[in-house]
């Protein structure tokens, strides 16, 4: 069966080759290139750079921002994919299409948009500024930025999953007595939990490395609101490859894990898909 | 029973007002933000900032390195689609696993592995400099960096597709004597045109807004590699906030007028699919 196939469709070879020249030339040598840079590196070189105090901060501050925003983001993209799919109400398109605003919005646009929104003389800022709280500048800037990075990651993951829930479960649940509250959290959560995980963890992997948006509203103040793709930045400009790339490193490391753990879910995610109507 | 519907009436108004109020906080005040401050001043200096010779020149430069980027994607998704849906062979996962690989990077980290790739301390670099090929702080590196970033948007929209439809017509026809194109051309892209569409404008939109890669690649120079979003973060960093906002107000219009066309294209996608039924 398996080489009746290959033979039946035509193409194979071309579409193999094409495939992988364009993969290797874009994707594959200059990963390669990476690993090679690397393997010249001491790894007393190595470690040293990825231990230096500032750059130790700025792992703190990236991690403890992304997890952050991550988990505002699991919340309200819960809420937002539950409206949408539950919920028949006016201008429900246009929610659902706004909901896409943060990958067609060029990143720099919205961090310098968010930045004026949140300084002590914006809208938003000038009204947090009366209380004493700062939001641009801050680690809570960045946080703000991030929100508005993630937030697609999680909607886009939960809302088909949510559309293919059988409702009759619901119906025998709330037939049998069970409270709203009780049937959200032991026959309706069970179900988009693996999606939420997912949305989660791309929106966390995409966080870490958002770059963009940040540097506007952060400040970028050493040990403060300094993330670490800015650090790779710094160093790139004083032409220091090897710090970059050390530091990159345990950058590239962490989304990989990160990526592997999302797959890991996403294979339970898609038995729950096929296994809907 | 009563009390309950009451209830439940309720909590939905709540959670859709939470949802508004989140999704205008988040996403519509930054880009009301972004046209009200580049209207400051009137439309005069909102003009003549759009007209300046060098936001020109980033508007062009931003539409070439975009046209690379979907040109070679486009060819790149539609046989790497081909090639992964039509037939089976070992590594598959493997080679789709590599595909994805460019967005699960952070943009800093693909600027980086260019600069490592072509850059001074490269072992092809002597060879590049006697070639007269400038890649790393020229043009070139800005469009292989934007097209890696922007890499599996139009495979990852087609495969999916291309895997419902299965491969029994396309062998059908193939056994009938029709050559590759035309099978692919009859039979396979009737099946894939809505979501070829859309991977375009999601790749057109990433494409034009790329910051952190560009950022890495281009050296910064205005009028030479200056990208539409390079340009924005210059001027707000010269504290020029009227032009930085005026020339995002081109990018927030592009936003726009993407996130139109995807709504369109989803739904006479969608309508299709219900006739075919």
């Amino acid at each position: 069966m398996k080489k009746a196939n290959k033979r039946v469709i035509p193409g194979f070879g071309l579409s193999m080759g094409i495939t992988i020249s364009i993969l290797s030339i874009v994707v594959l040598i200059p990963l390669a290139s990476l690993v090679v840079f690397t393997t010249g590196m001491d790894i007393g070189e190595i470690l040293s750079t990825i231990t230096r105090s500032r750059v130790l901060a700025s792992f703190e501050v990236s991690f403890i921002t992304a997890l952050i925003a991550s988990l505002i983001n699991a919340v309200m993209g819960v809420v937002l994919a539950w409206v949408l799919v539950r919920y028949d109400f006016p201008c429900k398109r246009l929610l659902d299409g706004m909901i896409e605003l943060p990958f067609a919005l060029p990143t720099a646009v919205a961090g310098i948009a968010l930045t004026s929104l949140t300084a002590d003389t914006g809208l938003i800022g000038g009204f947090f500024a009366q209380f004493g709280v700062k939001i641009a500048y801050t680690r809570v800037g960045i946080i703000v930025a991030l929100v508005f990075i993630g937030i697609p990651f999680v909607v886009r993951a939960v809302q088909p999953v949510l559309e293919k829930l059988d409702a009759s479960y619901e119906e025998a649940a709330g037939v049998l007595g069970a409270s709203r509250t009780r049937i959200f959290w032991k026959v309706i959560f069970p179900e988009i939990r693996p999606a939420v995980f997912t949305g989660f963890g791309l929106a966390f992997g995409r966080c870490l490395g958002e770059y963009g948006s940040v540097v506007f509203i952060a400040g970028n103040q050493p040990y403060e609101t300094e993330i670490t793709p800015l650090i790779i930045m710094s160093e790139l400009q004083e032409y220091d490859y090897a710090s970059a790339t050390a530091i990159a490193l345990v950058m590239l490391l962490v989304s990989f894990l990160i990526l592997f753990l999302v797959n890991l879910i996403q294979i339970r995610n898609a038995k729950i898909l096929k296994g809907g109507n | 029973m009563h009390s309950e519907s009451k209830g439940s009436k309720a909590v939905k108004w709540i959670l859709i007002g939470i949802s508004f109020l989140f999704v205008f906080l988040m996403l519509v005040l930054p880009l009301i933000t972004v046209i009200a401050e580049s209207l400051q001043q009137g439309f005069a200096v909102y003009a003549e900032a759009v007209a300046d010779e060098y936001t020109v020149k980033a508007v062009l430069l931003t539409l070439e390195a975009t046209v690379f980027a979907v040109a070679i994607n486009t060819v790149f998704g539609l046989f790497a689609a081909w090639a992964l849906t039509k037939f089976r062979f070992k590594g598959k996962k493997l080679l789709s696993t590599l595909i994805d690989l460019p967005v699960t990077v952070s943009p800093i980290i693909a600027g980086l592995i260019f600069v490592l790739t072509f850059g001074r301390q490269s072992p092809i670099y002597p060879l590049l400099q006697e070639l007269d090929i400038k890649i790393v702080f020229a043009v070139p590196g800005i469009i292989l960096a934007t097209i890696f970033v922007t890499f599996p948007f139009i495979s990852r929209e087609l495969i999916p597709v291309l895997e419902a439809q299965g491969t029994d017509e396309e062998e059908a026809a193939a056994l009938m004597g029709a050559k590759g194109f035309t099978i692919f051309r009859r039979i396979t892209f009737p099946h894939i045109k809505w979501a070829f569409l859309y991977g375009i404008v999601l790749c057109a939109a990433r494409a034009m807004g790329e910051f952190g890669a560009v950022s890495v690649l281009s050296g910064h120079l205005r009028g030479k590699t200056n990208t539409l979003p390079l340009h924005v973060e210059i001027l707000f960093n010269e504290f020029k906030y009227v032009p930085a906002f005026a020339v995002s107000s081109i990018l927030v219009m592009m936003a726009i007028v993407i996130l139109i066309i995807r709504s369109v294209v989803e739904y006479i996608g969608k309508r299709e699919k219900d006739n075919v039924r």
